[in-house]
């Protein structure tokens, strides 16, 4: 019993993470319908942002927060507008491969760039236990944080998307790209904006990610990206809860994995759910299976 | 037979012949170039093998490494712990690829979007995953010491059998399903094509090919190791097709040729490499979606005969 609760809660701390960046996944593939491959570089490019922020800047930790969501919505714009958006009429393989481009150039240009070591981030908000119920559970003060920040984050989007005027044109455009312009939607402007919050989501989970395992990388971004991906198609992707509940149940099942199985399989076993999922129910969680319009 | 057919057969043996008595008889290659002349036959191989499922049938697929390694991996142990020969024990490995491929295809296939890629580059991981955890296949260290049975000669016969099944395979009736489904699906399926099938049929046929690859690359540099198949080997792959032209066969063995041995010359530049390939890639998608060959075929009857001009070669009625 005590390791699985203190396996479910390490699953919540990472968890989190991965809804963040399922988060940036999902709210793409809604509006454009790709896989945005280079996402977990944007992540990474967030990461390494918070980490200058803090360690060369002197900058408080809430400070380098908001300067990488700022470098990575910056980066998740420039990388729609020269990479994605010339190929708008294009077909989906060329896009997709384009993607792939995107991310294993931001990657190798991490590496020749940053070096491939991997750099301490600094502990900017000092780690502290606290136990509970005479001991039973651990947390620590990064667990909460990340939960919470999480959590901050997504009611910030859910209300951006469901109350204002911007997510309203959002959804207009993911649901019909051509009727939002024909309402005077600036469909790109709408699709530039997507990438720069979902981008900052990435860097949130950057920085977290960093804080959480005291290194960055230049791949660091690679496997979190893959498995958030899993957890947007787990979820339903272009579902924003799905992405969140999809986010956490990976993030446990993964956590279970490793506490009472092998870390070994834990990869194996993330991926394995994926193809089950396709098997099984292909829409996600909480998709709705869409007839495709010709 | 066609004069066109006489050209490339003698081309053929020319080839053969020539590297046997550069590098066997004479030595005139030296053992470098000689590791890069193998790789670049087991690329083609693997090259096509991807531009079936890519180019022809318009599937993305980011699991070739997988595939290699389910090959290298069964082969190995077939010849060395079986004790099978190596030709049955390389049919065996890509039929094992084969077989995943279809367990892989199915579910996957099915959907229309983009998952393919998605579980392609999963199942890569989880290949990966299942051999470091394996004991009997060396775990993390690898196997080692596999009989170093892949000739010249080998090579050579079995690039010839995967130039000739895969381009009869796309100019039978079959193939030009594959074709349809990737010029348009949903059109495709209204005309009576079965899109799952013929997307599984190609998928899993290209798995086929990228495990015998994988099966000659091991009984070649006989050590394979988990980490020799990561998803960087796919993309290299995958950028010797998009660089070909997505759909011309002749393209992906010039640029399998190319490719290999730019990275002969690029060796010591690993990331360096990758962000030049990288580069490459998005430029070639925005620039010439098609690849740098399109689905055009080079053809060098026609070279000779100085028309040129590149349309389809072989028209197969």
């Amino acid at each position: 019993m005590e390791t699985f609760l203190a396996q479910v809660i390490n699953g919540l701390s990472l968890g989190s993470i991965y809804a963040l960046i399922a988060l940036g996944y999902t709210m793409v593939y809604g509006i454009i319908q790709l896989i945005n491959f280079a996402h977990g570089d944007v992540l990474m490019i967030g990461a390494f942002a918070g980490y200058f922020a803090i360690a060369f800047l002197n900058m408080p930790f809430w400070f380098a927060m908001l300067f990488a969501m700022l470098i990575s919505g910056m980066s998740g714009y420039l990388i729609e507008r020269l990479a994605y958006r010339p190929l708008r009429k294009s077909a989906r393989l060329t896009v997709l491969i384009t993607a792939i481009g995107v991310s294993l150039l931001l990657e190798n240009g991490g590496l020749v760039l940053l070096g491939a070591d991997y750099k301490a981030f600094p502990l900017a908000i000092a780690k502290k236990s606290y136990l509970l119920f005479d001991g039973v559970i651990t947390i620590t003060n990064h667990q909460l944080l990340i939960f919470g920040v999480t959590i901050a984050m997504m009611v910030l989007l859910q209300y951006i998307v469901n109350y204002t005027k911007i997510g309203r044109a959002m959804r207009a455009v993911s649901y019909d790209k051509e009727a939002a312009a024909l309402m005077g939607i600036n469909v790109n402007g709408i699709i530039s904006i997507t990438f720069v919050i979902g981008s900052m989501l990435a860097a949130v989970a950057g920085v977290l990610l960093g804080l959480y395992y005291q290194t960055v990388h230049p791949l660091m971004g690679l496997m979190p990206g893959l498995k958030a991906f899993v957890a947007a198609v787990l979820g339903g992707i272009g579902i924003i809860p799905g992405a969140m509940i999809g986010g956490f149940l990976l993030g446990i099942v993964e956590a279970l994995v490793s506490g009472y199985w092998s870390t070994n399989f834990r990869d194996p076993v993330v991926f394995g759910l994926l193809i089950l999922i396709l098997i099984i129910k292909p829409a996600g969680l909480l998709g709705k299976h869409r007839k495709e319009k010709v | 037979m066609k004069k066109k057919d006489i050209t490339s057969i003698l081309l053929i043996i020319a080839i053969y012949i020539g590297v046997f008595l550069l590098t066997d008889v004479t030595g005139i290659i030296g053992p470098y170039y000689q590791v890069n002349i193998f790789l670049a036959g087991i690329n083609i191989i693997l090259a096509l093998s991807l531009n079936l499922i890519v180019g022809f049938t318009g599937q993305l697929a980011l699991g070739h490494a997988g595939f290699m390694a389910v090959g290298a991996y069964v082969s190995a142990v077939c010849t060395m712990k079986l004790g099978i020969p190596f030709i049955p024990a390389v049919i065996a490995g890509a039929a094992a690829a084969m077989l995943i491929g279809i367990v892989i295809g199915l579910p996957t296939l099915r959907l229309r979007g983009d998952y393919l890629a998605i579980a392609t580059l999963g199942f890569g991981e989880i290949i990966r995953g299942i051999v470091v955890n394996i004991e009997y296949v060396g775990g993390a260290a690898g196997i080692n010491g596999i009989p170093k049975k892949t000739t010249w000669s080998m090579l050579f016969l079995f690039v010839i059998i995967t130039i000739v099944v895969i381009k009869n395979f796309i100019n039978s009736s079959h193939g030009k399903m594959c074709v349809s489904i990737r010029d348009n699906e949903v059109a495709a399926e209204i005309m009576g094509v079965n899109t799952t099938f013929y997307k599984t049929v190609a998928f899993s046929m290209g798995a086929f090919f990228a495990g015998l690859g994988g099966a000659l690359y091991a009984h070649y540099f006989f050590l394979i190791q988990p980490t020799t198949f990561t998803f960087a080997r796919s993309f290299d792959i995958l950028v010797i097709v998009v660089l070909g032209g997505l759909g011309s066969i002749t393209g992906s063995i010039l640029a399998a040729i190319g490719v290999t041995f730019l990275n002969a010359i690029l060796v010591n530049f690993g990331a360096v490499r990758m962000v030049i390939y990288a580069l490459l890639l998005i430029l070639v998608m925005i620039f010439r979606p098609q690849g740098l060959m399109g689905t055009k075929e080079f053809n060098l009857q026609s070279l000779l005969n100085f028309q040129g001009r590149g349309g389809k070669n072989a028209k197969n009625n």
